[in-house]
């Protein structure tokens, strides 16, 4: 279950790749989508903290062009719905992530991505 | 019994039946309810403001359900694939992720309004191979700085867990220090074996001006929910079959008394005999 949300705050946390580790790469991903419960003001205030061309890219590539390329300056109600429906009900259930620097893969399966790393690759 | 940490790791310690066990027991949901709350009590997140926390070891999210009741979005992350795969069963809201706390989170900083873990520090307590990346020393360092980094600024963490000695508690509150945290360790019920609880408070920014909140004091408050008619039975079976209650002093109970006694080395406790116990004619 990575939604978009949790998506846009990852990066890769292998020893070493600390630059150009973000965003993770979607591959082949089998999406779903689940309504959530709409609230504004977690939307807006998530704004501030979100990666937003990363975010435009990951959607696009899941399929979902709703979304301007920049970041608009008026945040409307439209605008919000949106932006909530990308972030909270678009669910990756398999696929896997990975890291454009260091290549490492992050398989997701059955909804959970699995981050654990080996043990030459701990930080 | 001896305590889980030191029977087995995490992901294989909760395998399948003892994630189930586990989660199904209503005592353990209660104890875990009841920890969730407090957590988020001291977590002192502004009302009314929807926030998005981090559940450290969120198990079969049975602290996640409570997230979801209150209204928050929530991550939540674990090592043991069985216990997650109970929470995708039981269908909890947040996001969830398979990963190994000690080997340090990969969030973006200052992505969460806070973070809480239920249980779960004391596991990171034990080494399991004889690398230099799974000593504990290293593996909470990893997790305390990465943790402090995710967190936004200012923010809190609250930790509930088991430690075994104040060694212990040392370890990991100079290990939070080093990472940049302020805070301080939260001991609710000290007096109580069963009630007490040790929470790990730690902030983010905030000047340092910020007091650690105080532990709850006296007897755990007596919980109606379970147990309540336990005392009345109890003192029914203490009464005989004709309703009185029976004379607790008789002979057996003097002779108890008396070899305890002899047991601690007290002098001049008086022989048995078949006097022992027997009352005096009535004399006028």
């Amino acid at each position: 279950m990575v939604r978009l949300i949790t998506h846009n705050l990852l990066a890769c946390h292998a020893k070493g790749c600390t630059s150009n580790n973000f965003p993770l790469k979607l591959q082949d991903v089998a999406i779903e989508v689940r309504e959530a419960e709409f609230n504004p003001d977690f939307v807006r205030g998530f704004l501030p903290r979100l990666e937003w061309k990363a975010l435009v890219q990951a959607a696009r590539e899941l399929g979902d062009t709703s979304l301007p390329e920049e970041m608009p300056e008026m945040v409307d109600d439209g605008f919000l719905k949106n932006l909530h429906h990308v972030l909270l009900e678009i669910h990756i259930d398999e696929g896997a992530m990975i890291c454009p620097n260091c290549g490492h893969t992050y398989p997701i399966s059955n909804g959970i991505p699995n981050m654990l790393l080996a043990e030459h690759e701990i930080g | 019994m001896s305590r889980p940490e030191l029977v087995a790791p995490p992901e294989i310690y909760y395998g399948d039946i003892e994630a189930k066990k586990y989660t199904n027991n209503t005592r353990v949901q209660q104890i875990q309810a009841d920890m969730t709350y407090r957590a988020l009590e001291l977590l002192n997140l502004p009302p009314d403001d929807p926030a998005f926390l981090l559940d450290i070891g969120c198990g079969s999210g049975l602290s996640g359900e409570i997230l979801d009741q209150e209204g928050y979005t929530w991550v939540g992350c674990d090592i043991a694939p069985s216990m997650l795969e109970v929470a995708l069963e039981r269908e909890v809201e947040g996001d969830l992720f398979l990963q190994d706390i000690g080997q340090g989170f990969g969030f973006r900083p200052g992505s969460f309004d806070g973070a809480i873990s239920i249980s779960v520090l004391q596991w990171l307590l034990n080494a399991e191979t004889s690398h230099p990346t799974s000593s504990p020393p290293h593996r909470l360092n990893r997790f305390f700085t990465t943790l402090h980094s995710a967190l936004r600024n200012p923010s809190r963490a609250v930790l509930q867990f088991y430690p075994t000695s104040d060694d212990q508690i040392q370890l990991i509150t100079s290990t939070a220090q080093k990472a940049g945290f302020g805070g301080g360790v939260i001991v609710d019920y000290p007096n109580s074996k069963k009630a007490r609880k040790v929470f790990l408070c730690l902030f983010v920014g905030g000047g340092g001006a910020q007091q650690v909140p105080q532990g709850l004091e006296g007897d755990e408050v007596e919980d109606d929910s379970q147990a309540r008619f336990e005392k009345r039975r109890e003192k029914l079976k203490a009464r005989g079959k004709n309703g009185r209650r029976k004379n607790i002093k008789d002979k057996d109970w003097i002779l108890k008394k008396k070899e305890l006694y002899r047991q601690r080395g007290k002098e001049s406790v008086p022989r048995d005999s078949k006097y022992t116990g027997r009352k005096r004619k009535t004399v006028f």
